[in-house]
């Protein structure tokens, strides 16, 4: 784990209570982000990776949401910090999401779409423009021909590149991307995540990545943390998880990655997931009702993320050693 | 391609969609052609907008209004187009099923999932009430649903999207389809669902002896999984063969640009990925020659005038429209990419 971390996340909850009832959306996750690093978040859908990047930013809703733990950054503890110092934060950390035109208001040009963080933060209209022009020219625009130009008439590739450019143009230190490929098209989907590349060696921008699709994940990030049910059940640098992934979750994970193989010939197995339910957690390992290698153990007591051979940490009581089939570093 | 003097159960010739719109007549397909053999699986693949719904609902003749379908589908010998559309929708409901891509749309959240899962068998086979019920008890069984006889009384927000996804499998295999159409039926779950719910598929596939079109963006979906694919790209085939064959050695440049652009497992980490420049075609307003010279990087004066035509390399099966296809790749030794039947 690198030592200069800009970003300690300890022991953060997050839970949702309706009806009564309280759901563990997120449950006790640390880890750290280092400056100009990029941490990838994967797991399926309901793991909580969504909500751990909205915890950072404070834009869970406020109803019914409990957040618990600490998100230091640069040891300003995000969690307790009052609203206005809270909003003095986003010109350092910034989000994207998945779909850009949702987060787009539909009615304003280009400009000025890039330039509402500008807006909110009070700088003159003189400063706002430059900074409209080098961000919009970080992301491939040439701001005199996009200019008065309206969402709707980009595609959505380059839609995502207007939000990477919105979140640019604070000149941020960090930027919490939520799964910004998924809607792509493969062609387009390689564009955005260059440019990300490029903006990030650049600028020595850290990130946390969030995504489902983990060959995405291995080529973007230098550290990758694997949620279940709301828990990191591993984490460690990019080769140590994919080359030799210590905890059953992970494996069964990248096996499912449907690769373009031409000897590949699938034999299907008749395997069926039954997902325990988030209402009524079981005790113990919350994965093992899916795992091959449960034992008396995993169902009486929580795993918790401890070094595995391979130098990563992992929550699991029988965690692989040996390097996965078929999976090159 | 077709060892066995077999007629196909699909097969689409100098198929052409049009389409009016303000400015002017779309193509959205163009002279697609392909066949497809019984208890064979054939994969169609392209980006969006390259008409991969389209054929698929063209093929079961649930394209919107005003789209003109011309030359011949033909289901089993019996051609598509020339059939009056009510005996059309009854031979389609009855030897074709499909599941599209997402369940909520296609199942009714009023309506118990044993009673969706039955309609079209009442339909089409004329199934008494009793037969339909335990038909349908059993496919639910059959795709993997737990306790089928309660779950025949649920509805539909009492299952999961992977649950759902398999609920619109049973309901496509009602009638016992000679093919069955997955149109994009996995892009919604989750990478380990997907894997479950493409090997029941293919399962399926394999014990009803039964043909299937799997449609999907991600190349990786059918890789393993089919016999042939079918690569579209702005309403054209562009590449068309044995998928062991195509992914192992692409001819035509689309097809070769879009394998590269994927971010593959066995690269290292920040590895640059290759983009394609530009845009798909507007339909409107289509190039004359290749739909992929624009953004082809070895495209000549040629591809931009002139439709290349679909040719074959030295495997006879393997075709592609491209004036300036890739280098032949030499066969690894073991003929192991060689499909076996």
């Amino acid at each position: 784990m690198s030592s200069d971390a800009i970003l300690e996340v300890q022991n953060l909850s997050v839970s949702f209570t309706r009806a009564g009832k309280e759901m563990k959306a997120v449950d006790d996750v640390s880890f750290t982000v280092g400056a100009g690093e990029t941490l990838g978040l994967v797991g399926e859908s309901g793991s909580g990776k969504t909500t751990i990047g909205r915890a950072l930013l404070r834009l869970l809703p406020s109803a019914n949401t409990t957040a618990k733990g600490s998100v230091r950054y640069k040891g300003q503890d995000l969690i307790t910090l009052p609203s206005e110092d809270m909003r003095r934060m986003r010109d350092r950390l910034q989000m994207i999401f998945q779909d850009p035109l949702s987060s787009f208001n539909p009615r304003r040009n280009v400009e000025d779409i890039v330039a509402e963080g500008l807006v909110i933060q009070g700088k003159p209209a003189s400063e706002r423009k430059t900074r409209v022009q080098s961000a919009l020219a970080d992301v491939g625009f040439d701001i005199d021909l996009v200019a008065g130009r309206k969402p709707h008439q980009f595609s959505g590739g380059q839609c995502q590149r207007i939000a990477i450019a919105r979140s640019l143009a604070v000149e941020p230190e960090l930027i919490v991307c939520d799964e910004p490929v998924a809607s792509l098209d493969v062609s387009v989907q390689a564009q955005v995540i260059n440019l990300l590349q490029d903006i990030r060696e650049n600028r020595n921008l850290a990130l946390i990545f969030i995504s489902h699709d983990l060959a995405v994940v291995k080529n973007v990030s230098d550290r990758v943390a694997v949620l279940y049910m709301g828990r990191i059940v591993e984490i460690g640098t990019g080769p140590q998880i994919y080359t030799r992934p210590a905890h059953p979750y992970t494996r069964t994970l990248l096996e499912a990655v449907p690769v373009v193989d031409a000897t590949r010939k699938i034999e299907p197995d008749g395997k069926r997931t039954v997902m325990p339910s988030r209402n009524r957690p079981q005790g113990g390992c919350a994965f093992r009702s899916r795992c091959p290698r449960a034992t008396d153990i995993c169902a009486q007591v929580v795993p918790t993320l401890q070094p595995a051979p391979g130098g990563q940490m992992v929550a699991c009581h029988h965690p692989h050693d040996e390097p996965a089939p078929g999976m090159a570093a | 391609m077709y060892s066995e003097a077999t007629r196909p159960i699909l097969s689409c010739a100098a198929m052409t969609c049009e389409m009016d719109s303000v400015s002017g007549p779309l193509q959205i397909l163009q002279d697609i052609n392909f066949t497809l053999a019984p208890r064979r699986a054939l994969g169609i693949v392209g980006e969006s907008g390259a008409g991969k719904s389209m054929l698929v609902k063209a093929i079961m003749g649930i394209a919107p209004k005003g789209l003109k379908t011309m030359g011949r589908i033909e289901l089993e010998g019996q051609d598509l187009l020339a059939l009056k559309p009510r005996d059309r929708a009854r031979l389609i409901g009855r030897k074709v099923g499909i599941v599209f891509q997402n369940p909520m749309t296609s199942l009714n959240p009023f309506v118990q999932i044993g009673r969706q899962i039955e309609e079209a068998g009442c339909i089409h086979m004329g199934l008494s009430k009793a037969e339909a019920r335990s038909r349908a008890i059993e496919l639910l069984s059959f795709v993997g649903l737990p306790d089928p006889e309660d779950c025949y009384d649920y509805y539909p927000h009492q299952f999961s999207g992977g649950m759902k996804q398999r609920i619109m499998i049973a309901a496509a295999l009602i009638c016992q389809p000679d093919l069955l159409i997955a149109d994009e039926a996995t892009t919604a779950l989750d990478v380990t669902v997907q894997k479950e719910v493409l090997d029941l598929l293919q399962t399926i596939q394999a014990e009803r002896q039964m043909s299937m079109i799997l449609v999907s963006h991600n190349l990786g979906v059918v890789a393993g999984r089919t016999d042939e694919i079918l690569v579209l790209y702005g309403g054209n085939v562009v590449e068309y063969g044995p998928t062991a064959e195509v992914f192992r050695n692409p001819r035509h440049r689309y097809t070769e640009a879009l394998l590269s652009a994927m971010p593959a497992m066995d690269q290292p980490a920040h590895t640059r990925l290759r983009t394609i420049p530009g845009q798909p075609p507007n339909l409107a307003n289509r190039p004359a020659g290749c739909p992929f010279a624009p953004r082809c990087p070895s495209a000549q004066a040629i591809c931009h005038e002139v439709m290349p035509p679909m040719s074959a390399g030295i495997h006879p099966d393997h075709r592609f429209a491209c004036h300036f296809p890739l280098a032949e790749l030499p066969r690894p030794a073991q003929q192991e990419v060689a499909h076996v039947q």
